[in-house]
């Protein structure tokens, strides 16, 4: 196990640069997460640490070790990737092995490390079979057990569950969060699905067009988003932004374009007049007498909750609640946003105020 | 086949008095006899009955311009015991597989070459091709200016760089003129070799590389382990194919060479079109052509077998 330190790491492709200075520390035995949207560099990132892409400036450490120009085989490292990535024409157990077979380790070494790695992983049963006779999560945890059996200072997981079924994610994703608990390797783990994110991870890393937008605790990266970007990427569904000004003077409240007041707890000083965009989560708004008027376009019962999409003008607001309420399409309903739950930002940075 | 069974006339009482006709008319397997018939009677014609003709003419005596009569073995009695026939089953051998060996030696490495990033990559892929797209026979004319006796640019070079002192008799020795026609197969084999060869190495998932890569695995480990094993389905067919057009080649030798010097360079290919077209001896060449058979299934046998082992390609023991 160590602990991993990016520093202002760039990269380009010809004159093209898809990451601008990225800095991460992982401490030791962390669960870290790299999540964003599609081209936001979180892939190539993880690929720059397993040593599979070159730094174009900065530095990645492994340990205390910088590991620049150390091949990738000297770096220590486990990579599952999304594809899986299994040789096709090993059996099971000849998968999982053969990174020990390379080392000219022992045969029964090598068939006690496996084994050991397969009963973790409950893959005993099948350690004789191909890949092509085991179904997608069986061949992902056979990944994740070529893995494991290596015991290398950091696992890299390349978004290893976006080929499984929807049942199955949850189910692996519960797995491989066990299997860290169990083994506490350092983690990094990449992938674009915020929920991945926020149930596995002890540090979520947003990445955005080739920088940081922000790091921090996935409960923090909820509750306290350092820009709307970070604002709108977490939670589902997202947050819903409305435009307005910032009114300060005595009670401070957002005064939308189309005059409703949106209530805030407290606005920074001296801004009274500042155009501000006005972030509200939809779990976050009630059903009310007084508050936003809006009109109920569709409403979508999951069971557990019940999401609303309504309009105010032409703008689109999402609210959920737990609890059940008689609304029909076409209602004029009041929500009223929880003030002390509001975020605001500002209208042009993005930035939190 | 709900849909024949409400398409059918009310007045129909029982379903078992449709004609046979009827049956065989919208039975799925019956359709898709009629849809193979046109391939079926097509490779009847062109394949199964010159071929059937070709092994009953090695038992007559059928000469151009004459009915044969039925001699059993009399012209593979003849042939075992001629010399003649034996050097060229020695020649095709020696000439199949010194050729594929090599073709498929540098087909691997082109393929390996031409499957790495570079510059104008398509372009040198087209270009590897030339040899193959160039009609055999002028090909073959080519090569021999570039054999001729005299005026050898091979031997003109070599005698302007003072390696040699005299003209390489490149067609007229026995050894040499072997060399010249395996050379020339394998220039003309290569490129088929290299781009099917290429094609297999692009189905193999790059993420596998990565994936050794990580575990640790060295280039030729990686080869060794990842490309070599992963190829050979490929490699299986392409030198089977390979194999079966170097064994049963003719035009090449016969532009260069005509079997010559001393019969040197005669294959089975060659020897059978002396003895049955240009000696009118139809049934000793068709004899000399059907021996080729033997050969030719063992090849495939070979690559069949092969094929048949390698389980991870079949994944239907799913239990």
């Amino acid at each position: 196990m160590a602990s991993v330190q990016i520093s202002d790491v760039r990269k380009s492709f010809g004159g093209f640069e898809v990451l601008h200075g990225v800095t991460v520390p992982i401490e030791d035995g962390a669960f870290v997460v790299l999540v964003g949207p599609s081209g936001c560099g979180k892939s190539t990132l993880l690929r720059m640490l397993a040593g599979l892409e070159n730094i174009t400036s900065g530095t990645i450490s492994i340990g205390d070790r910088v590991v620049n120009n150390v091949q990738p085989k000297e770096r220590d490292i486990a990579m599952v990737f999304q594809n899986y990535a299994l040789y096709p024409h090993m059996t099971v157990a000849q998968n999982m092995g053969f990174s020990l077979k390379l080392r000219k380790a022992g045969h029964a070494d090598i068939t006690e490390r496996v084994r050991k790695a397969a009963d973790i992983l409950d893959l005993a049963p099948l350690l004789d079979r191909y890949p092509r006779q085991l179904s997608g999560g069986q061949r992902q945890r056979v990944a994740m057990g070529r893995a494991i059996v290596r015991d290398p200072q950091v696992f890299l997981f390349d978004e290893p569950l976006s080929n499984l079924d929807a049942k199955l994610r949850v189910a692996m994703r519960t797995e491989i969060k066990e299997l860290h608990q169990r083994l506490k390797t350092t983690t990094v783990y990449v992938t674009h699905d915020q929920i991945e994110a926020m149930t596995m991870a002890d540090k979520i890393v947003v990445m955005h067009d080739g920088i940081v937008e922000q790091i921090g605790a996935p409960l923090d990266l909820y509750d306290r988003p350092d820009n709307q970007f970070v604002a709108g990427f977490i939670g589902s569904p997202a947050m819903n932004f409305i435009s307005g000004h910032l009114k300060s003077g005595g009670q401070p409240y957002v005064e939308t374009d189309n005059g409703s007041r949106l209530p805030v707890a407290n606005a920074p000083s001296a801004s009274d007049g500042r155009p501000v965009t006005y972030g509200i989560r939809p779990e976050h708004l009630d059903i009310a007498d007084d508050g936003i008027e809006v009109e109920v376009a569709v409403v979508e019962p999951t069971g557990s909750e019940t999401q609303i999409v309504a309009r105010i003008g032409t703008q689109e607001i999402i609210a959920v609640f737990r609890d059940r309420h008689e609304v029909e399409p076409g209602d004029r309903i009041h929500l009223r946003p929880r003030a002390n739950l509001a975020h605001l930002f500002d209208k042009d940075t993005g930035r939190r105020l | 086949m709900t849909t024949i069974q409400t398409s059918m006339p009310p007045t129909t009482a029982h379903a078992d008095t449709r004609s046979l006709w009827e049956r065989v008319r919208v039975n799925r397997n019956w359709l898709a006899l009629w849809f193979m018939l046109p391939a079926a009677a097509f490779l009847l014609l062109f394949l199964a009955y010159p071929l059937g003709l070709g092994v009953w003419m090695s038992f007559t005596d059928l000469r151009i311009g004459r009915g044969g009569n039925f001699i059993g073995f009399e012209n593979y009695e003849w042939l075992w015991s001629d010399s003649i026939f034996w050097l060229s089953v020695f020649n095709t051998l020696l000439y199949t597989l010194i050729a594929s060996a090599i073709k498929f030696a540098i087909g691997l490495y082109l393929a390996l070459l031409l499957n790495r990033h570079m510059p104008f990559k398509a372009m040198i892929r087209a270009v590897v091709l030339i040899p193959f797209i160039v009609p055999t026979v002028l090909s073959a004319i080519a090569f021999w200016w570039i054999y001729d006796a005299q005026f050898s640019i091979v031997s003109w070079s070599l005698i302007k760089l003072g390696l040699i002192s005299q003209n390489i008799n490149f067609l007229g020795d026995s050894d040499w003129a072997r060399a010249s026609v395996i050379f020339a197969n394998i220039w003309r084999g290569v490129p088929f070799v290299a781009i099917t060869l290429l094609a297999g190495l692009q189905t193999v998932s790059p993420s596998l590389y990565e994936a050794a890569t990580l575990d640790g695995a060295t280039n030729w480990q990686r080869f060794r382990y990842i490309t070599y094993p992963l190829l050979t389905p490929i490699i299986a067919v392409v030198m089977t194919f390979s194999v079966l057009f170097t064994f049963t080649d003719f035009q090449l030798v016969w532009a260069l060479t005509r079997g010559g010097p001393v019969n040197a360079t005669h294959l089975m290919a060659t020897l059978s079109y002396q003895r049955g077209i240009l000696s009118g001896r139809l049934g000793e060449g068709a004899a000399i052509a059907t021996a080729m058979i033997p050969f030719l299934l063992a090849a495939i046998a070979i690559s069949w077998f092969g094929m048949q082992r390698r389980k991870w390609q079949q994944g239907t023991d799913n239990d």
